[in-house]
């Protein structure tokens, strides 16, 4: 049905796997190439991990899926060098409204503060996001995707603590092996079934039409969220823009509604029409109808079998977050995966991936579950609160505050991690242990314009002083020492003016952001984390401190 | 409602002793545990958790102003 995308077919290569006699074996296999699976393929290849990625399939999402993609998940694409290319093709947006029987009562605005690089949101066809991501991969070293090569067993050996896949293609199956798989296959993943292991969780009874048009329209890029509407009265609907004339057009159902009717472009047409207009022009592009379930598997792990993304814990739509909890599922994994791999952690360190990503599955399940019972009412009374709530949203900023068409995803606050070191003295703000960092213009030393594009990858350690050349000899030597340990950290002086001596990276913090959201002085320090979260901060230089926080952000403590 | 009112119509919703991440979170968990208090319920019960709990919360505020100001808020529309 689709007009404006042509999807990729992707060769089936014969690998020379195939021929071996013995199953080949590799240090780290991944099972699927949607979103998630491709983010763990191009984050392996950052850290140095050759990686093979399995595809059932030879080409990219059919259909526009998943949409939306949060400013985490640009930043994280951006880490991996693909953001850019997102960004330029993606409608960027950050402002949502809320009609209630056709009647703006509210709005939101999900960036409103200046000084971030990534915008809040860009929607953007699914399939676009994945052929670029495959084509970053042909860029990157070390990753081998498989097309047409489904796993069809899986034997996930406790006593070698090797995993055997048998895998099928056009020419016949063949076996390899792996130290690690990532299993990252979608919602109905079919190696968490081969593996017996099941989610928890509960299926809500309602149904909901996506249908994607085109249409030549100048709403502005937003997301419009409608309760009551009088074209489609009782229900719900939503609007959203995505590149290329293509506009998501979302419509509550019912439960009662026969999903194979409403799937019927004659069924749909009428709907879109009561929605946009009797005169709109428009073709439609895709459509499916859809029910959800909110669960999560009880362990994100199982021996060396580590689950991302949707195989791993699956939400309702209203918040986007799924796509973009996967890709911060191996966001948070790689980087733990290369150090134990490399013997520099122990295996307690991969158990702490599933400590915080069941964590934020759970934040993220709590969320969208909420949304979907405002949205979809369950009782009468439920509805009668639902309703009373935007009726008093007309006029009433908290109710406009409660009314809950969506609380859309963002990274996850790990403040409770067992990697943290707790804060012995007192800081202002948002950054605490767990936190995500938050992005600030600056001037880097190589020329980079953007925090994010210098504390990404490694172990660092953030210097705040006001001028870089007045560092002494003792403290630059004591920084430089940080990167000396068996895990290195990279130190990073950050100043208003001035260069740190001994070469040492400085990052100029042109418009005060990074002071100000980081509540820093003169002597504070922040130790951050390959995927730019915090792990300790202190305000003065202790090595003893910084090197014990360290140990505990790799389980070595 | 009268100019002089001290009804607290701005959100208020809050959690004490703990830093809260996200604006939405504890109106959010408020909402969830008042539609929880529900579960099982038939309407009739329902209508009656709702008459004690308004009855509960009156007292609280107490100010016969605020709760002028808020019977003529809710009538409002109705």
């Amino acid at each position: 049905m689709s007009t404006t995308y042509q999807n990729p077919v992707y060769d089936y290569i014969r690998s020379a796997d195939q021929q071996s006699d013995q199953p080949a074996h590799h240090p780290l296999v991944i099972v699927g190439a949607g979103p998630v699976g491709l983010a763990a393929g191009l984050d392996a290849s950052v850290q140095g991990i050759p990686a093979v990625i399995v595809d059932d399939n030879n080409t990219v999402s059919v259909g526009s899926r998943a949409v939306c993609y949060s400013k985490r998940t640009l930043e994280i694409l951006d880490r991996l060098g693909c953001g850019k290319r997102m960004l330029d093709k993606g409608v960027i947006w950050q402002e949502g409204k809320v009609f209630f029987k056709d009647e703006l009562v509210t709005r939101f605005n999900l960036l409103p503060e200046e000084g971030h690089e990534q915008p809040a949101f860009i929607n953007l066809q699914q399939y676009y996001l994945e052929e670029y991501m495959v084509d970053r991969t042909r860029e990157m070293d070390g990753i081998d995707i498989r097309w047409k090569n489904r796993v069809v067993g899986v034997d996930n050996d406790a006593n070698t603590q090797i995993v055997t896949l048998t895998i099928d293609t056009p020419d016949g199956p063949y076996k390899i092996t792996t130290d690690w798989l990532i299993v990252a296959d979608g919602a109905n993943s079919s190696v968490r079934s081969m593996l017996g292991l099941a989610m928890e969780g509960k299926t809500f009874e309602d149904r909901f039409l996506i249908a994607d048009i085109v249409m030549k329209a100048d709403f502005p890029s937003e997301r419009w969220f409608s309760f009551d509407p009088s074209y489609h009265p009782g229900q719900s609907t939503l609007l959203h823009s995505q590149p290329d004339n293509v506009w998501r057009l979302d419509f509550q159902l019912g439960w009662d509604k026969d999903p194979e009717e409403e799937k019927k472009p004659e069924n749909i047409i009428p709907r879109v029409k009561a929605m946009m207009g009797e005169d709109v022009e428009f073709e439609l592009e895709w459509a499916s109808v859809y029910t959800f379930m909110c669960r999560r598997m009880a362990h994100f792990r199982q021996g060396r079998v580590l689950f991302a993304g949707d195989a791993a814990h699956q939400v309702s739509p209203f918040g986007a977050r799924g796509a973009n909890s996967g890709v911060q599922d191996t966001d948070n994994l790689l980087w733990k995966l290369k150090l134990v791999m490399d013997g520099k952690a122990p295996d307690a360190l991969i158990d702490s991936y599933c400590a915080e990503r069941e964590y934020a599955a759970d934040e993220n399940l709590l969320n969208s579950t909420r949304s979907t019972d405002f949205i979809s009412p369950k009782s009468k009374t439920s509805l009668r609160f639902r309703n009373a709530t935007l009726e008093l949203s007309r006029d009433y900023h908290f109710a406009q505050k409660l009314v809950n068409s969506g609380r859309l995803s963002d990274a996850a606050f790990l403040s409770e991690s067992p990697l943290n070191s707790a804060d012995e003295e007192s800081f202002a703000g948002k950054m605490v242990p767990g936190a995500l960092m938050d992005d600030a213009p600056i001037q880097g030393d190589h020329d980079e314009r953007w925090a994010l594009k210098v504390f990404a990858n490694r172990f660092q350690l953030l210097y705040f002083v006001d001028n870089a050349s007045t560092l002494s000899q003792t403290t630059a030597n004591q920084l430089l020492a940080l990167n000396q340990g068996e895990i290195a950290i990279q130190p990073v002086v950050v100043a208003t003016s001035g260069t740190a001596p001994q070469g040492i990276r400085t990052v100029l913090d042109s418009k005060g952001l990074l002071g100000r959201r980081y509540d820093a002085r003169n002597g504070t320090c922040y130790l951050s984390r390959p995927d730019q979260h915090i792990a300790g901060r202190w305000r003065e230089l202790d090595n003893n401190k910084i090197t014990q926080a360290l140990n505990t952000a790799t389980c070595n403590g | 409602m009268s100019p002089t009112s001290s009804l607290n119509t701005e959100s208020n919703f809050r959690r004490t002793g703990q830093q809260e991440f996200r604006a939405y979170r504890a109106g959010d968990d408020f909402y969830e545990a008042l539609i929880d208090a529900h579960l099982g319920l038939t309407d009739e019960q329902s209508e009656q958790l709702n008459a004690k709990l308004i009855l509960l919360l009156a007292n609280h505020i107490g100010d016969l102003e605020v709760l002028a100001d808020a019977l003529d808020a809710a009538r409002k529309g109705v």
